[in-house]
Parts: structure tokens; sequence; C-alpha cells
């Protein structure tokens, strides 16, 4: 490593630059105006307000908040609970690893919208499953599968899964199977070797998953507006309507600062429990 | 080292988890195959939802705005990704650790943050919007991911030769153009790789900072899969799945080969 600023900078410049120009200064800009008056038609007055913020915080949209938060995290919890067993069979599936793992890739390159358009053709009401209970006599009236928070939670599960499944297998993978040795040589049997050695040694990879899994979770709105259209919200409907329909910068531009805060701590609690090394997990 | 059974409970659900994933993306094949034109009742076998998809020149436009967006984005942030790698690499200097910081944002970053916060910006510089001014946001999500994937690279690059190159008398230019990047070509080619394919994929961005007219093809599908399900839906996302297929596979097995995963 070699001490030269002036050379580090001259090779950073155009990417500072870039970042700094569409990316920090719009970003600062959204949080100034979350903090200004919201006049007719959308214009901004630069008046001081925290309107925005106590609209953000009213029973409406805290509800919207709260929802979007817990069916993130439920459906980060159940791709956690399905990911890691998964990651781990196919981190030790030997000669078929490399296939296995390309047969997740293939859904995790797929665009999001067309996994979810998936759902909708077995989940609509005139959709596969209806059909086929309906056919069978088992239901009189097509099932509202996708108007559902259960549904929505599906939708996140299988949107982001992919995204909990590829941080575990690195690390399950990059596990020194030496500690295991040691472990069993010790004469701790498989559950108490997976609960004290393999757990721990791949809670980073965890964290990571969790982290990816759970911010785009929170901030989609494509789920809620495919599968309920748009009749269960998250954040994320809020943000895009006050933007494009209401024409209320200041609530979209609060509720948009209030995500990324929320998405920043856990970064920071990430940062905190893991070292150098880990953080490559995270992308 | 693992018992018989659990193996097996972890084999059956392995394959309930593939089947989770495959059983949908299959359903949408099979229809895409199918004669009627409403809803999800079998009715016979066509192709010809495969030959109107390609005189529906709405979805050949979109096609090519997604191409020349991913493009002109995978120059850009190849370019100044790899630039901030190099210097990340080879130097310390005051200001690094926040840096980094600032290259980590657009990763975790939620992306409607960024759109909206661009969408903003050229409504305060009354901008109007087009194909052009969704450019910047591709090139900031994507810059970091160039910058991290050579990075790595460049962890394994040994700085003895840079030196061996310069003591032979080549200067920085030479030894750059002679040494670092050959060496270093395969970290780039997987970085542009990554944005090329960031960007095609990318919606939420494109969303909100294309101009009314302009549609790339995550756009277009967004907007028929709002009008529910269609044939043309079918046979588009059929194409777009069997394309995404053949390249993982084709891509994945070739990196493997090469030892460069990524």
């Amino acid at each position: 490593m070699r001490k030269s600023f002036k050379k580090a900078y001259l090779l950073l410049s155009p990417s500072l630059f870039w970042l700094t120009l569409f990316l920090v200064i719009p970003v600062i800009f959204i949080a100034i105006v979350s903090f200004t008056t919201n006049g007719d038609f959308g214009a901004i007055i630069y008046e001081f307000s925290t309107k925005a913020y106590t609209s953000a915080f009213s029973s409406l949209y805290a509800k919207v908040i709260w929802q979007s938060v817990w069916w993130a995290f439920v459906a980060t919890v159940v791709c956690l609970v399905i990911a890691y067993p998964f990651a781990y069979f196919i981190a030790n599936a030997g000669k078929w690893k490399n296939i296995l793992l390309l047969l997740v890739m293939v859904p995790f390159w797929t665009n999001l919208l067309i996994r979810l358009y998936a759902w909708i053709i077995l989940l609509n009401n005139q959709g596969v499953i209806n059909n086929f209970l309906l056919d069978l006599g088992f239901i009189e009236e097509p099932l509202q599968l996708m108007y559902s928070p259960g549904g929505v939670i599906l939708g996140l599960v299988y949107g982001f899964l992919p995204f909990m499944i590829l941080p575990i297998y690195s690390s399950i993978e990059q596990l020194d199977k030496t500690y295991l040795d040691a472990a069993e040589d010790l004469g701790a049997g498989p559950v108490r070797t997976f609960l004290n050695v393999t757990l721990p040694l791949t809670f980073p990879g965890i964290l990571a998953g969790f982290i990816i899994t759970f911010v785009p979770a929170i901030s989609v709105f494509v789920v809620t507006d495919l599968f309920t259209g748009g009749k269960l919200l998250m954040v994320g409907n809020v943000i895009r309507d006050a933007f494009l329909v209401e024409m209320n910068w200041q609530l979209g531009a609060a509720l948009s600062l209030l995500l990324m805060i929320l998405v920043l701590l856990s970064l920071m609690i990430f940062m905190r429990f893991t070292n150098r090394k880990d953080r490559k997990l995270l992308v | 080292m693992m018992r018989p059974r659990t193996k097996k409970i972890l084999f059956s659900f392995s394959l309930l988890v593939f089947l989770f994933f495959y059983i949908p993306i299959l359903f949408v094949i099979i229809f895409s195959f199918n004669d009627s034109k409403l809803g999800t009742v079998w009715t016979g076998f066509t192709l010809e939802w495969y030959g109107s998809i390609f005189k529906n020149s709405q979805l050949i436009n979109a096609t090519m705005n997604s191409i020349y967006l991913a493009v002109i984005t995978t120059i850009i942030s190849t370019i100044l990704g790899t630039l901030a790698a190099l210097a990340l690499h080879r130097y310390t200097f005051i200001g690094k650790k926040s840096v980094e910081f600032l290259f980590y944002i657009p990763v975790v970053i939620p992306d409607i943050v960024v759109a909206v916060a661009l969408l903003a910006i050229y409504g305060l510089l009354n901008m109007s919007l087009g194909l052009n001014t969704a450019v910047p946001g591709h090139v900031a999500i994507t810059i970091s991911y160039v910058m991290l994937v050579v990075l790595a690279r460049l962890s394994s690059f040994d700085n003895s030769l840079e030196e061996a190159a310069k003591d032979l008398g080549a200067n920085e230019w030479q030894t750059f153009w002679k040494v670092t990047f050959p060496l270093i070509f395969p970290g780039v080619l997987a970085g542009a790789l990554l944005a090329f394919t960031i960007s095609l994929d990318e919606f939420v961005i494109s969303f909100f900072t294309l101009g009314p007219g302009d549609n790339t093809l995550p756009v277009l599908v967004y907007s028929m899969v709002r009008l529910g399900v269609s044939p043309e839906v079918n046979v588009l996302s059929t194409i777009i799945i069997a394309i995404m297929f053949i390249v993982v596979f084709v891509v994945g097995l070739r990196m493997r080969k090469g030892g460069d995963v990524k």
C-alpha cells in the first residue's frame, strides 16, 4: 500500500463525483423536502414544517409502516428457516453442488415481476389452484388466495428467498471442516456440534442474509400491488403514490428517509457483529 | 459426517424448496402454449402467441431501450468502478473509511429511495424525463458492484509484477496496459457482466425516472402484469426465463471452470 492522497483521489474522483451528484445530493434534497411545507398541486414551499412526519406517524400511515415491518420481518424469518437447511444441503452435496447452486441462480436472476406473475397464474381467482379445487368440488367459490397478508408474505418469500440462500451458502461452504472434526473428537454429538460450532461460525452469513432479504422486502411495492391490486399497502406503495399520484412529496420524502434510517441502522448492527472478511457476504 | 437419516430429511426438504422455486415457473411455460386467450384453463396447444409477440412493436421498443440502457450503464460503471477499485487497492489515504462506506450505500439502500430522490432532483431542476434520465440511477447502483468485484480480483494481485515492469523501464501508462489490466481483466469482465445484468433487470429506478413514453422491458412487463394473466405475458416470461436459464448455466459453468466465482 502506498500513501498518495492525490493519486488515490484522482482515480476515485469520477465515481465519487457520480455518487455525490446522483445519490448523496438527491438524498440530502429529499431530506430537506421532508421538512418543507406542501403547497397546492404538489408545490414545495420552503417553510419549515414537520407535518410530513406527523402524518407519517398518524394512525393511517403508522399502520402501513408497522404492517410493512411486520410482513417483511415474517417473510425474512420464513426465508431463514427455509434457506438454512437448504443451503446446508447444497453446500454438502458434493459433485452436485455447482448444478444445484446454478438452479438457485436462475430464479435469483429472473426478474421479480415475472416470478410474481408466475404465482398470479396459480393463485388468481380463476387461477390453477382455484380451478382445481372448484373442479374437485372442495370449494364452491374461489378462495381469495392473493388478497391477504398470507399472500403478500408468500410473494415476499418467493421473491427474496435466493437473497437469503446465497450468503448462508457461502458461509457454510467457507466453514473450516476441521472445527467440526475437532468437536466430534471431543465428544460432541451432531446436534451439539451444530448448535455450538456450525451455527456460531455461520452467523455472519445469517446476518448478511437477514439484511439483504429484509431491506428489499420492506421497500418493495410490486408484491402488494400485483397480488392485492393495492388493497393492502406497504411503505413502498405509499411512497410511490405520494410522489406520483397525490403529489405530496413531503410525505413521500419523510417515509423514504425513515426507511433509509431503518436500513442504515440494521447495517450498523451488521458492521458491529462482523469483521472485514464477513462483509463480503453482503454482496 | 452427516447421519444418513439427517441427509435424507435434508434431501426431501431441499427437493420441496426446488419444487417451490420451479412449479410456478413451469406453469408459466405450460400456459405460454395454451390456445385459450383467457385465464388458465387448458384448451389446446398453440404456437400462435410466440408468432404474435415478435410483431409487437411496443415490446421490441422496450427491449431495445433495455439493452441501450444496460450498455451505457455498463460502460460508465465499469470504467468508474475499476478506477475506484485500483485506488482502494493501492493506496491508503485520509478518508478511505468514508469512501468505502459511500460505496456500500448503493448496495444496501432501498432502490425506491434512490429512485424518488432522483425524481425529486429532476423535478427541482425542471428536467423533462426521457430514456437517458434513467442512466444516472442505473450507474449509481452498479458502480459499487463493479468496484467490489474488481477489488476482490485485485486482492490476489501480485504487486511485485508492477514493480518489475517499472524497474524494466515501463512508465505508469505502459505498466497499466501491459501488466495490470491483462491480469485484472477477468475481474473487470465479471464486474461488467454483473452491471449489465443488474441494469437489464432493474425495475424501480426505471419506473420512476423514465419519461412517460419510454419503457424498458421490466417496466413494460409491470404494466402488462397489472392487467392480469394474458398469453403475451406468458410467452414473454417464458422467453426471458429460457434466456436466464441459458445465461446462468453457460456463464456459471464457464466461471466455475475458470475458478472465478461470483
